[in-house]
């Protein structure tokens, strides 16, 4: 079998590229807490409070509530999106990073392996900010939120896959735009974020069982709300089998891009 | 140990249908300065991949420092500095984290890094610079820079591609002195460079690459004196003129370049006798380098 396609063998060197994002995230402190916060905030004050006014109660919970479990989940999805393309493609081509590191014992299994930590991380932190957004807002109903946040991380290593794939795979920055409007906004849009997917047309409710963000809200939104968790291994099994099928074709594309 | 720090059998590379490496065979010596000329296309690039461990054999063996490329790969990299023609530094992080940050991914611990760093930096003359970010230092100090990061993890093997392109005559020098000193460490380096000066001053050995063949191969002194007469004049007049003018001195062999013509010859004394006599003809005299082999092999046609 060419190497390009042998099972990823990433070593204890993901870590050093994990420490490498993170140091640089670190001076970029104030952004990166803007956005963290900024948006949760504006999207719960927004569409919670505002939109929340008309729709009144989702059944036993308030609109806010309900709409910032799904923020939770969807804020994994922007966040391992946007740093699985734009971030990682920075520091594959112009930045040139990668190739500095591939001077050293680093291989690009390690570096793959870093960078879907280093997604899932950022994924992380966005769901803590945005649950204690919610949390001061009153919207948490249960102290199980807290489980939210370690799926949160598999969320993000989920995204992350298709992102870094594409990243791999674009010649400059523009062809993200495909990415983003084919499977980000639609997925944003179309999978529970806002309302619950029961409303929606039956043909869609099938295609939209297909994506993995409606299996992540599905995790998520109980959790949040306080309400009992159903069909956790088909939701868990949905966003694993997606997240083990994007690790092992990122690994073998940024091969072929970078081992040449 | 080995006395040899690479040994490539009949290292080949394709894309596609195009060969870029034709099955060459090479042994680099341990410490000494090796140099890979030629020019764009000849595979360099290709063959400094692969001996990085960064590029899969098409076909044909390798040793590095011992080991077998790619497959030990990361072995091979612990033990080697690289200084690439993109500086590649981190953009974000200061001199000093740049130096910290590149030596972590070697496992150097940060009480060791910290003064190596620190000692390399002041052998750079780059200490009044540790806290600034890459993008406030000149293309020089990016240049000593990236030597500095490549020298954190005290490599055996020296890879520098094209080090002093772009950079003025001091610190050209400057990297000169310095590659003189990894020698006497004892360290081995591999050099590609375009500036056959360069390559005739530093290299103990070198092999000129061209279209994925290596055309020759040995020291400078040793290419020079076997593939071209040892004197040159370069003189201002056309082809024609030359040849009747120097008609009477045997054994010159003459090239056209642009508005001058290149003599060259065993007799130079004969050649200057013959020229000094004529008022209006400019010439230079000066003995063959490398520079004139190369051109005399690879062609004076552009390669891109």
């Amino acid at each position: 079998m060419p190497y390009y396609y042998r099972l990823p063998q990433p070593s204890y060197r993901a870590f050093y590229v994990l420490k490498r994002n993170f140091l640089v995230w670190r001076k970029l402190l104030g952004p990166a807490l803007v956005l963290h916060f900024g948006e949760p905030i504006i999207y719960l004050f927004g569409l919670g409070l505002g939109l929340g006014h008309f729709v009144g109660d989702m059944g036993e919970v308030s609109y806010l509530a309900f709409l910032a479990a799904g923020v939770v989940a969807s804020s994994a999805l922007m966040t391992a999106s946007m740093e699985g393309t734009y971030s990682v493609f920075t520091r594959m081509v112009p930045q040139q990073t990668y190739n500095a590191m591939l001077t050293t014992p680093i291989n690009t299994d390690d570096i793959i392996t870093g960078e879907f930590m280093w997604c899932a991380t950022k994924a992380t932190m966005s769901s803590i900010a945005i649950l204690t957004v919610a949390f001061l807002m009153g919207a948490v109903e249960s102290m199980m939120a807290l489980i939210a946040i370690p799926i949160a991380f598999l969320c993000g290593l989920c995204f992350a896959g298709p992102a870094i794939i594409m990243a791999s795979c674009s010649p400059s920055y523009d062809f993200f735009n495909y990415y983003f409007t084919l499977f980000v906004t639609p997925m944003f849009v179309l999978c529970g974020v806002f309302y619950p997917i029961s409303v929606l047309p039956e043909l869609m409710q099938s295609f939209v069982q297909v994506l993995p963000l409606t299996h992540a809200i599905a995790l998520i939104r109980p959790l949040v709300l306080g309400q009992e968790v159903t069909q956790v291994v088909l939701h868990l099994g949905v966003i694993l089998a997606y997240t083990l099928v994007g690790y092992y074709i990122a690994i073998a594309v940024v091969r072929k891009r970078l081992f040449i | 140990m080995s006395d040899y720090v690479i040994e490539a059998v009949n290292l080949s590379k394709h894309f596609g249908e195009v060969a870029v490496v034709k099955g060459i065979d090479f042994k680099m010596p341990r410490g000494v300065c090796f140099g890979i000329l030629g020019p764009n296309g000849a595979g360099k690039t290709t063959t400094i991949r692969m001996i990085m461990g960064l590029s899969p054999l098409g076909a044909g063996s390798l040793k590095v420092l011992g080991h077998t490329m790619p497959d030990e790969g990361e072995l091979v990299r612990a033990k080697l500095g690289v200084v690439s023609q993109a500086d590649a530094l981190d953009p974000d992080f200061t001199v000093l984290e740049n130096l910290l940050v590149y030596a972590s991914y070697f496992d150097i611990a940060k009480d060791v890094a910290r003064p190596r760093a620190e000692s390399l930096l002041a052998m750079m003359e780059l200490t009044e610079r540790v806290h600034h970010k890459p993008a406030t230092l000149s293309g020089g100090m990016l240049r000593r820079l990236s030597i500095a990061r490549a020298l954190m993890n005290d490599p055996e093997l020296i890879i520098l591609d094209e080090p002093t392109t772009g950079l003025d005559p001091q610190v050209r020098h400057l990297i000169w002195n310095l590659m003189r000193g990894f020698l006497k460490e004892g360290k081995s380096i591999l050099l590609t460079t375009h500036y056959m000066e360069e390559a005739e001053r530093l290299c103990d050995d070198l092999l000129i690459m061209d279209s994925g063949d290596i055309i020759e191969q040995g020291s400078p002194a040793s290419i020079i004196s076997q593939r071209v007469e040892p004197e040159v004049l370069e003189i201002k007049l056309d082809e024609t003129t030359c040849r009747t003018l120097l008609k009477d001195v045997e054994d010159l062999r003459f090239e056209a370049v642009g508005d001058h013509t290149y003599c060259y010859t065993r007799d130079a004394q004969s050649v200057v006798t013959c020229l000094q006599g004529l008022s209006n003809v400019s010439y230079l005299h000066r003995p063959a380098n490398l520079e004139d082999v190369f051109l005399a092999m690879t062609g004076r046609e552009l390669k891109d």
